[in-house]
């Protein structure tokens, strides 16, 4: 078994006009730079990007926006980009803004063969407009659906050949949710080993919800907030 | 008048051992700063922490641990990471004991506006409706009116709602209030605050039973 892809290029292979894409990370942490390079590059636009946030301005999913790529956001928060706001106030972006944890939840229910599920969140509120009530133990639920995507695009920070991923810090986010989500997961790593060298116990993606993985070239990771506090 | 330290301070007062606690953007993260002595909380952020420290140092900042506020953190002694998917099962599960959130509007039922004004830009809800439609334990932390001097309290919330009948307590620059099946009920006044004040600042269904002590602060 070979998982493995030369790089970004040819890993988003077979990614085509108007399809749908899950891609990782919590604003900039944990984000495929990669990927999202490669796809600034190929200029397959269209794209129906689920993600929690859109990047900002120059960087993430900020790119793609940049260069017209993207046709809908489904996303929790999305407030750190103002060509984003630009291009959703002129009507040029559509923008389907969902609470956070229902947009988790959806993901990885692709993923795990649950077409829809009841939550509360978002009852009583526009969230819930045209979607099924059901009340369980007292309580209102809403009918959320999972959510579909071609590809998901993740990061890890050690991958093996098998597509065993492991994250470090909260880049984790919602990588692990979209790898079991999308039809054709494409993860790329910082490390990439041999299989055998990463601790199966300390496994957070099991290689089966990978179809692709590569090292990426180059890390930036960019900080959002640097916030620090002084040592006196 | 509480400024915004002391409102966090007043919340703080609400923490109990033990508990895991969420706290929002704005005054809810200052109520890290005022943990009561001989109380040990575990705070969460729902981007996959439990167990968040202070900022780091200058030079310690790591681009992979950040807050839900994308701000960089630490990790507490005995903190665990996770995805995405497991922090809102551990909020929508209850398993956090006490959320701190703003708001834009409260209603005298519990109702909660903080996430749309319409005409303006809308950033998002992000983790705020999965967060008040769970937690049990609900303190909003907000001023009592708005720039304009508007009552934030109303009867019914005016905006775009981010929950139904979900906020248990209200701590304001002016009061400390629960929200009851009748009303917000009037626990404390800032000092300074009378209760004609508080009155004339919340335009929902205010109780007021008896003698209204003054919030107390160390």
């Amino acid at each position: 078994m070979n998982k493995v892809v030369k790089n970004a290029e040819e890993a988003i292979q077979g990614i085509k006009d108007d399809m749908t894409l899950m891609v990782g990370g919590f604003g900039l942490c944990g984000i495929p730079e990669n990927c999202i390079t490669a796809l600034v590059k190929s200029g397959i636009k269209g794209l129906t990007c689920i993600s929690n946030n859109a990047g900002v301005d120059n960087f993430g999913l900020g790119l793609l926006l940049q260069n017209r790529q993207i046709r809908k956001m489904i996303s929790s928060y999305v407030g750190e980009n103002a060509e984003f706001a630009r291009q959703m106030l002129k009507g040029e972006l559509e923008v389907d803004l969902i609470p956070q944890g229902s947009l988790a939840a959806r993901c990885q229910a692709a993923g795990m063969g649950v077409p829809a599920f009841f939550t509360p969140a978002g009852y009583g509120t526009e969230v819930a407009e045209g979607k099924e009530v059901r009340w369980f133990n007292g309580k209102p639920h809403i009918l959320e659906a999972a959510l579909e995507a071609d590809f998901a695009l993740v990061k890890a920070w050690k991958g093996d050949r098998f597509g065993n991923l492991i994250y470090k810090g909260t880049a984790r986010n919602f990588n692990p949710a979209m790898a079991m989500g999308g039809k054709i997961t494409i993860a790329e790593v910082e490390e990439l080993v041999e299989p055998g060298v990463l601790d199966p116990n300390f496994i957070h993606t099991p290689g089966v919800f990978v179809q692709r993985i590569f090292q990426g070239e180059v890390y930036e990771k960019r900080i959002e907030q640097r916030t620090v506090r002084s040592k006196n | 008048m509480l400024n915004r330290n002391e409102i966090a301070q007043r919340i703080a007062q609400e923490l109990r051992d033990g508990w895991y606690v969420n706290l929002g953007i704005g005054i809810p993260t200052l109520v890290a700063n005022y943990i009561p002595e001989g109380i040990s909380v575990v705070f969460q952020s729902e981007n996959g922490i439990l167990g968040m420290g202070p900022f780091p140092y200058e030079g310690e900042e790591d681009a992979d641990l950040i807050n839900a506020g994308k701000q960089t953190i630490t990790a507490m002694p005995g903190a665990s990471i996770f995805d995405s998917a497991t922090s809102f099962a551990m909020i929508r599960g209850k398993h956090i004991q006490l959320t701190v959130l703003g708001a834009m509007e409260v209603s005298e039922t519990g109702d909660i506006a903080n996430w749309k004004i319409p005409g303006k830009l809308v950033k998002g809800m992000g983790g705020a409706m999965d967060l008040v439609a769970s937690a049990d334990n609900i303190i909003v932390a907000m001023n009592h009116t708005d720039k304009r001097g508007n009552s934030k309290l109303l009867k019914n919330c005016t905006l775009p709602l981010t929950g139904v009948r979900c906020v248990k307590k209200i701590v304001t620059n002016m009061a400390v209030l629960d929200v009851t099946p009748n009303g917000f009920k009037l626990l404390e006044r800032a000092p300074g605050v009378s209760v004609e004040d508080i009155q004339k600042a919340t335009a929902g269904k205010l109780i007021i039973e008896g003698e209204i002590p003054e919030i107390t602060i160390n």
